[in-house]
């Protein structure tokens, strides 16, 4: 099996399943309670609090363990509303790109009288510190950004849009599940002041996350209860998780600028295979570029069938089509890009890591030509394009 | 459970009746690009029979199966059977769709009656065209 969905999931490391084993198995104590037992779980508790804290640059009592990316994105968004709109500021400015977790959350905003702004991507599916600076009002109450996006591997000018909030005062939050252990986070140097992270994207576990809150912003609860995490998350602490996610935060970060360097070499051996497939685009920005990040889109095929036959070959990818979206509407993302439906329902995303090898990419290389040529060769649309009926977008 | 059944997979991975009847009695077009899945079908009659049926589609894999399914289910069969086709039959020898598939047996029903449709306009055949709806009352034709 080739494996080349790392931005959907990633096989956790074996750093992570060993702690995970050992404190499930030696430290199951609930951190709350008195005795030994108890305590040497606390003690595992905030030793990863300090080793992640440690990883993006953030000191240990601004780091809240969540149940993921989402949860994080949500408790960030909403508490930076809440602290806007006590001081009259309800304007929110944020892309047009960002994930559901995000943007979902924005809507329901707006109908309780936010005003949420999204800002354009353009086509490489970007911003830039400008267009923020331009964006930013006296009544701005958050400025909410992706570090890089999931879909088309897009990296955002995080530190110069921290820069322009911390200059102009507003709460900045990056959604930086995509980033974490993959691109060098320092929430000081980049003037973050609310960070989402999710384990499972870097080789840790499902179901745990981190919302870093830069000292001084006080967060608001979504899930109400007991004293855990300071009492701004209730319930008992998923210790095993959270000691997988430290161990692979630590260990991407370890390796991540060797890491980085490798993986987008065969990044760009895929980027440059495809690109040889005619009327094909690569989707997102080539040059500020997450390392393992590939997503193209094929005129004339739809996505799923593409997805359908790579599996049979072994192959693990995704697409934004719609078919695989669920809706009847493409990716978000691709038509924010300006990608027209009937190119976005003909994408594929890749997405890779450091356990890939040259071998996967050869087999990538042989696949997604043939497939795509199989498909458009029963495909009515590519014919009519093909035989000047109807023109070429790509 | 998969997404798809082992029938949907047989016919994805193995579509029956692929590709395109130069010199057809009778050619169907529905869906389009936006939506993200076009079918087409053409069709070969004799003696009120179809004797040859092929298709072309762009479309996910269900889409791909659905047309490949109907070929198969009209194929040497009296025009009128051709007609009869419907999205649950298509549908039922697929052994089921997933609920947000079904307009892809929903399509290859309409495929055919466009197909079918056109074979009676080119021989001059009378129709109720009440009998022919086309796949545009959808909202992705619209936008």
């Amino acid at each position: 099996m080739i494996y080349a969905d790392n931005a959907a999931t990633t096989q956790m490391s074996g750093a992570a399943i060993n702690a995970m084993t050992a404190c499930m198995r030696d430290t199951w104590g609930n951190p709350s309670s008195l005795y030994g037992l108890g305590q040497r779980a606390r003690e595992a508790l905030e030793d990863a609090r300090e080793r992640i804290a440690a990883c993006i640059g953030a000191s240990s009592k601004e780091i809240t363990f969540t149940s993921g990316g989402s949860e994080a994105d949500n408790q960030a968004i909403r508490s930076a509303a809440l602290l806007g709109s006590r001081k009259g500021k309800r304007h929110i400015i944020s892309t047009a790109f960002e994930h559901h977790a995000v943007l979902h959350t924005l809507k329901k905003l707006e109908g309780e009288g936010f005003e949420v702004e999204l800002l354009p991507v353009g086509e490489l599916g970007t911003v830039t510190a400008d267009q923020v600076a331009e964006a930013i009002r006296e009544d701005t109450a958050l400025v909410t950004i992706m570090y890089a996006n999931n879909e088309i591997g897009s990296v955002l000018p995080v530190p110069e849009i921290g820069a322009v909030c911390r200059e102009r005062r507003v709460i900045f939050h990056t959604d930086a599940v995509q980033a974490a252990g993959h691109l060098p986070i320092d929430v000081k140097v980049q003037n973050i002041d609310l960070l989402s992270l999710s384990a499972h994207k870097f080789h840790g576990p499902k179901g745990i996350g981190v919302l870093y809150a830069r000292q001084g912003i006080p967060l608001s609860n979504l899930i109400e209860g007991g004293a855990q995490e300071r009492g701004k998350r209730a319930g008992t602490e998923n210790v095993p998780a959270i000691v997988g996610m430290a161990a692979a935060l630590e260990e991407s970060c370890g390796h991540l600028e060797e890491n980085a360097i490798r993986v987008s070499a065969l990044r760009d051996l895929l980027i440059g295979g495809l690109s040889q497939i005619p009327h094909s685009a690569l989707n997102g920005d080539p040059v500020n570029r997450l390392p393992g990040n590939v997503n193209f889109c094929f005129e004339g095929i739809e996505g799923e069938s593409l997805l359908l036959l790579l599996d049979d070959r072994g192959i693990c990818a995704s697409s934004g089509s719609a078919c695989t979206s669920g809706s009847l509407d493409p990716s978000h993302v691709l038509l924010a890009i300006g990608r027209p439906h009937e190119v976005a329902h003909g994408s594929l995303r890749l997405s890779l890591c450091e356990q890939n090898t040259e071998a996967d990419v050869d087999a990538i290389l042989k696949a997604v030509p043939e497939i795509v040529g199989y498909l458009r060769n029963m495909s009515p649309l590519w014919k009519d394009k093909a035989g000047r009926k109807k023109k070429f977008v790509l | 459970m998969a997404l798809y059944s082992e029938k949907v997979m047989d016919h994805f991975r193995n579509p029956r009746n692929v590709g395109v009847i130069e010199d057809a009695d009778g050619v169907g077009e529905v869906g389009n690009a936006v939506c993200g899945d076009i079918m087409k079908i053409y069709l070969k009659i004799e003696d009120g029979t179809v004797s040859d049926v092929k298709f072309e589609t762009f479309g996910c894999g269900s889409a791909i199966a659905s047309s490949s399914m109907a070929t198969e289910l009209i194929k040497g069969k009296p025009l009128s059977d051709a007609l009869k086709l419907t999205n649950q039959a298509v549908t039922e020898a697929l052994d089921g769709l997933p609920a947000h598939k079904l307009h892809c047996s929903v399509l290859a029903e309409e495929a055919i009656r466009a197909a079918v449709k056109d074979y009676y306009d080119r021989q001059g055949i009378a129709y109720d065209p009440k009998d022919f709806p086309d796949c545009g009352s959808c909202e992705g034709c619209h936008r």
